[in-house]
């Protein structure tokens, strides 16, 4: 760990680089980022960025229902309860029912409101506030180890579903003529994209997951041709808006997430601008 | 090369198809030849892609769908090829032909890019289907004539026993599915798969059909294309029995208007 400090120290000589919170902060945000903005490519391309932003509200629910049930951990009532919702809405999805934002809308906020019941009871809601806007500062080196592990994992197995969900995305029938199993990879998606989520809404928050996921594969889609140059892009734009973020956040003080943020939306309205020019 | 193995062929015996309580196809039987193009029409409602959808594997059949080669011998696998009638797809996904055809041939995910030799078999695809100049166009950028005939590249590969063409409605111009046709012709000649056509262009069908079957729930007819046009059951089927057929593209008989020529003059007399 200490010779990593040491290579921040030297690659930005700058006061704020000084404090170890503000090193663990960027190595996270290294870390979390590009596996979102992977991830958000396909969910761009799926249209289901209403879904993911559902899907991280439920993270309250998860934490509440832990609670109640006595699990010990936030993070694996989050984990458990992201998978189980995700599946859920996934099958719904499926079968094409009934209008699938609708049913996402109801699910989200049955969930939230349910999150908010069981949290709030007693009056004990403060000491769960700081999910809705996350924490990337209060990051520590056992988290960073757990940040690398997920990512790691996390690209290898989007590399291995890749091509397939670029098929289902394209025609499902067709994908399946070819030996796609769709609703298998797009169910294996779906809960990588609600591990993903949640294993990152402790250090970004319930309110600004989703802009995360979002934000850099909307911005690249604008001015991308091809698959390799959305991918490329939007994990770019994340990671210079992660970094033009965080030190933002330190100069005026504010909150890591919602500048984080911002930046990315400010990428977004540029590519919007850029797109005529370019594709 | 036809004639070395006449008999090979997909066999369609008694199937049906029943949904929702509903009988979508009953007693169809046919003969899908090996090196030859054989069409089916019918009017909306017909059972036509019913026919194509239970061929894929997709909806269950009763009866048999056997593939025997030219000895009589039954192939125990049938490997199919589809080109879908349409592709309602996100047209602005920022992915290209090269992309698509990628993800389809190997399994290195594509946002890592493409491998040379990939590539190579990529542009040999296209080159099959006139379209190497499609290479790195945006999916969503390609007209209905260029996207079928992606389509198409990726339906031959791996070269299929049966290729399956649901041919477009709409989206393709007059120009674009002559070109497209004309394709499959040469592919036809040149692999010797059996290829069949759900058309909804009864004028090019004549031109380019080995064999045509009038479907209305089960098989009314079929044979060559003259046959089939000549028959009662055609004229009753689109109320006309003219052998020129002037109508370019059908939706279903309501959009039917056929000028009946001379040729009409042997003694059929067109339906009101």
């Amino acid at each position: 760990m200490n010779v990593i400090y040491a290579i921040i120290d030297f690659l930005l000589p700058f006061e704020a680089f000084e404090w170890t919170f503000m090193k663990n902060a960027l190595l996270a945000i290294l870390l979390l980022t590009p596996l979102l903005a992977l991830l958000g490519t396909m969910a761009v391309n799926q249209q289901m960025a209403f879904f993911s932003d559902a899907l991280g509200h439920s993270a309250l629910t998860g934490i509440g229902l832990g609670v109640v049930l006595g699990v010990s951990s936030d993070l694996l009532a989050m984990l458990v309860f992201g998978v189980v919702w995700a599946l859920l809405i996934c099958r719904i999805k499926q079968t094409g029912a009934t209008s699938t934002d609708t049913v996402i809308s109801v699910f989200s906020s049955t969930s939230v409101a349910a999150g908010l019941l069981i949290l709030s009871r007693g009056g004990g809601f403060a000491k769960y506030s700081s999910l809705l806007v996350g924490d990337v500062l209060a990051v520590t080196a056992q988290d960073l180890l757990w940040l690398l592990v997920a990512l790691i994992a996390g690209i290898i197995l989007w590399a291995v579903m890749y091509n397939r969900l670029l098929m289902a995305s394209i025609s499902p029938s067709l994908a399946r003529t070819r030996g796609v199993r769709v609703q298998l990879v797009e169910c294996a998606f779906v809960v990588l994209v609600a591990v993903a989520v949640m294993l990152s809404i402790k250090w970004v928050g319930v309110m600004l997951i989703n802009a995360l996921l979002i934000l850099p594969a909307a911005a690249a889609r604008n001015v991308a041709r091809s698959s390799r140059q959305h991918a490329l892009i939007s994990v770019i734009i994340a990671l210079v808006c992660g970094f033009a973020g965080l030190v933002s956040s330190y100069a005026w003080d504010t909150t890591v997430g919602a500048a984080i943020v911002l930046w990315a939306a400010g990428c977004y309205f540029i590519s919007l601008g850029l797109r005529r020019f370019i594709r | 090369m036809s004639s070395q193995c006449s008999l090979c062929r997909i066999a369609l015996e008694n199937v049906s198809v029943t949904r929702g309580g509903q009988t979508l196809l009953t007693d169809v039987n046919m003969h899908i030849h090996c090196g030859q193009l054989t069409v089916i029409i019918g009017q909306n409602g017909a059972g036509k892609t019913t026919l194509v959808r239970a061929l894929l594997g997709e909806f269950t059949h009763g009866g048999a769908i056997r593939h025997v080669d030219s000895d009589g011998r039954e192939v125990p696998r049938l490997r199919t090829g589809y080109v879908p009638q349409h592709l309602a797809f996100d047209k602005e996904m920022p992915v290209t032909v090269e992309d698509f055809l990628a993800a389809n041939f190997t399994r290195r995910p594509v946002w890592t890019g493409v491998s040379r030799r990939t590539r190579e078999k990529v542009v040999e695809a296209l080159r099959a289907v006139d379209g190497e100049a499609l290479l790195k166009r945006p999916l969503g950028r390609c007209s209905g004539g260029e996207l079928q005939r992606v389509l198409l590249a990726l339906a031959i590969h791996p070269t299929p026993d049966l290729l399956v063409l649901d041919e477009p409605v709409s989206g393709v111009d007059q120009n674009g599915l002559k070109m497209f046709l004309d394709t499959v012709a040469r592919l036809k000649a040149q692999h010797h798969m059996a290829i069949l056509l759900v058309s909804h262009d009864l004028s090019l069908v004549q031109k380019y059909a080995d064999h045509v079957a009038l479907l209305d729930k089960s098989v009314l007819i079929q044979g060559t294309p003259d046959t089939v046009y000549h028959s009662p059951e055609f004229q009753r089927i689109f109320g006309v029995g003219a052998r020129n057929l002037q109508s370019t593209r059908i939706h279903g008989a309501d959009r039917w208007t056929p000028r009946v020529t001379s040729d009409a003059a042997d003694g059929e007399v067109p339906e009101a």
